[in-house]
């Protein structure tokens, strides 16, 4: 994936395999060889934690499937059957269920780590949109996974996210219907959605190759925001960043298996221990904590039409930001105003998330409604201002000089001064 | 190419392109219908489509539920205070304007399909501001004792489900 490879096979066999095959040569240069910016810090060991993170979820999805009964009848019974009767089950289960949310944790950082550095500016604007896709698809994912297991939560989240398509002027109704084969969400809906929720990962898992491809063409972003130039501006990929990719996934993982071990049900809502019944509403449908500032900013506004029209534009303009933040500085670093921005804008994420979760009333809604204002405000009114009139700070002549001080002592500089 | 293929286009291979090209657009189109049609409501899930109900035991000022379609169906027996109430709101109030009349064949009986018309959920019953009306938990939605949406975020009035009276206490829906 990245030019020509040094791998030098040195058996007969390796030969002549690798003059039949290179990919023995292909994963030299791409994952030993390959030269990394000497300068990344551990945001960017997010690309590696979610490459585990997506292999663990097939993994324990495939091994799930094979004791899941995918039916409206038998569904929550068989999730049931998986806790009690089948051996680690409810190990898989929760590791399953638990690793969706990790994945949103590590694509959310991995998502902020690029806002923050501008890793999407050129040449890396491909590179950004498949990762918006593999977004659009992991979102897709969990959602459908979500409403296996046939609980309360399972049914009505389905129907409520489901009825965002009767939104659409005149043939709204028609494809929710198409969407839910037949008139309400019910068998046909759960067979679908088990069936997709079963082929999106392995979807996910192509675009990521893509994702990865891209990355190497140009290599990756760094805190510095300049380009690799010379030899001195990197490092190896293996023994360095294996190391602190390594590192990094094992601190991840703890985090990972307190959740499973400690507290598994903390980020599952109790409700989805009720079997579905389509003829109540739960009192307070709320839906996985990854998507509740989207489902804020859906509730903050009372029209349905555009409201659901304001939810959808608000994953996709993630997708213009190479083209919105037109400032030719890249890195946060550098960028005074950007960075207090940047900042607000987290908040202004976490705040719509908690606002999500709260029920749609009084204060919670008027909250909502500033936050996704300046969300909105943030990409299409900040990020184009900011390029013209902020006032960014000088970058440093190259990568080894921003890590090791402009004479070349081995003094280390601070890169965010 | 010589510089004579050049000039005489378009050439008869060039129309051959094209139209082979536009059969395998019109095919792929046929092809990919099944698939898409397949998702679809089944014949089983278009056959159940008629349920009866004895209405006879419903007392004045309740409301009950039956399935039809999958569908909560709410069967509201109302108060005359409650028809008064729902009649005497001027049109120019309401969202999705409708008179009472028009939603009702009797007017002790309001039969409406109880899907709130924002997001799907099934509305609580006798809840909310309005008596005799309806209130949806999920995105607050606010309903008359007419199924009509006063507050909130719906767009529609509660939808009417095709229905008929055979006698005093037999209805039938669909």
């Amino acid at each position: 994936m990245s030019g020509e490879s040094t791998y030098v096979p040195k058996s007969r066999l390796a030969k002549w395999f690798e003059s039949r095959l290179p990919i023995i040569g292909l994963v030299h240069s791409s994952f030993v060889a390959f030269p990394n910016p000497r300068n990344l810090n551990y945001w960017w060991t997010f690309g590696g934690i979610l490459s585990f993170m997506l292999a663990a979820q097939i993994v324990t999805g495939v091994v799930l499937a094979m004791h899941y009964t995918p039916q409206s009848g038998l569904a929550f019974d068989s999730i049931e059957h998986i806790m009690r009767d089948v051996n680690y089950g409810w190990l898989l289960r929760y590791a399953h269920a638990n690793g969706a949310s990790m994945f949103f944790f590590a694509l959310y950082i991995h998502m902020f780590r690029g806002i923050y550095y501008g890793s999407y500016k050129s040449p890396r604007e491909v590179l950004w949109l498949l990762g918006v896709i593999i977004f659009l698809l992991a979102i897709a994912t969990a959602f459908m996974g979500y409403v296996l297991p046939w609980g309360q939560m399972s049914f009505w989240g389905a129907t409520v996210i489901t009825s965002l398509f009767t939104a659409i002027p005149l043939v709204g109704d028609s494809i929710t219907t198409w969407l839910w084969g037949g008139y309400a969400v019910d068998n046909a809906t759960l067979n679908r959605f088990f069936s997709l929720h079963y082929l999106l990962p392995f979807m996910i898992a192509g675009v990521v190759v893509l994702h990865v491809w891209a990355l190497h063409v140009h290599g990756s972003n760094n805190p510095a925001g300049i380009e690799k130039k010379t030899d001195k501006d990197t490092l190896s990929f293996h023994p360095y960043f294996t190391v602190k990719d390594g590192f990094a996934l094992v601190c991840f993982l703890v985090l990972y298996t307190w959740l499973v071990f400690y507290v598994p049900s903390y980020l599952y809502d109790s409700d989805n221990y009720i079997v579905a019944n389509p003829l109540q509403t739960p009192v307070h449908i709320v839906p996985e904590w990854y998507y509740l500032p989207f489902y804020a900013i859906l509730r903050s506004i009372p029209s349905k039409l555009i409201g659901t029209a304001t939810m959808f534009a608000a994953v996709l303009i993630i997708a213009f930001l190479p083209w919105l933040d037109t400032s030719k500085v890249k890195s946060a670093a550098y960028r005074p105003l950007y960075r207090i921005f940047f900042w607000l804008f987290v908040a202004c994420c976490v705040l719509l998330g908690y606002m999500g979760s709260q029920p749609p009333e009084g204060g919670y809604v008027l909250a909502a409604r500033f936050l996704t204002v300046y969300y909105f405000l943030f990409f299409l009114v900040i990020l184009p201002l900011l390029g013209r009139y902020e006032k960014t700070k000088p970058l440093p002549v190259s990568i080894y000089d921003a890590v090791l001080g402009k004479h070349g002592h081995a003094k280390p500089a601070d890169v965010n001064p | 190419m010589a510089a004579s293929a050049i000039e005489d286009e378009p050439t008869r291979r060039d129309f051959v392109f094209v139209a082979t090209g536009a059969m395998g657009v019109v095919a792929a189109g046929f092809a990919a219908w099944p698939l898409i049609d397949q998702m679809n409501p089944d014949a089983t899930t278009l056959a159940a489509a008629l349920t009866e109900v004895d209405i006879g035991n419903i007392a004045e000022g309740q409301i009950v539920t039956v399935k039809w379609r999958g569908k909560p169906i709410f069967i509201s027996h109302r108060t005359a205070t409650e028809v008064e109430a729902a009649r005497a709101v001027p049109l120019s109030e309401l969202r999705d304007p409708a008179s009472d009349e028009s939603r009702v064949q009797k007017p002790e009986w309001l039969i409406v399909i109880g899907i709130c018309t924002h997001l799907g959920c099934v509305p609580l019953k006798n809840a909310g501001p309005f008596e005799g009306g309806y209130f949806c938990p999920c995105h607050g939605s606010v309903y008359d004792a007419s199924g009509r949406i006063r507050q909130g975020p719906a767009p529609y009035n509660l939808y009417l489900p095709p229905y008929k009276f055979e006698n005093d206490t037999k209805l039938t829906i669909g």
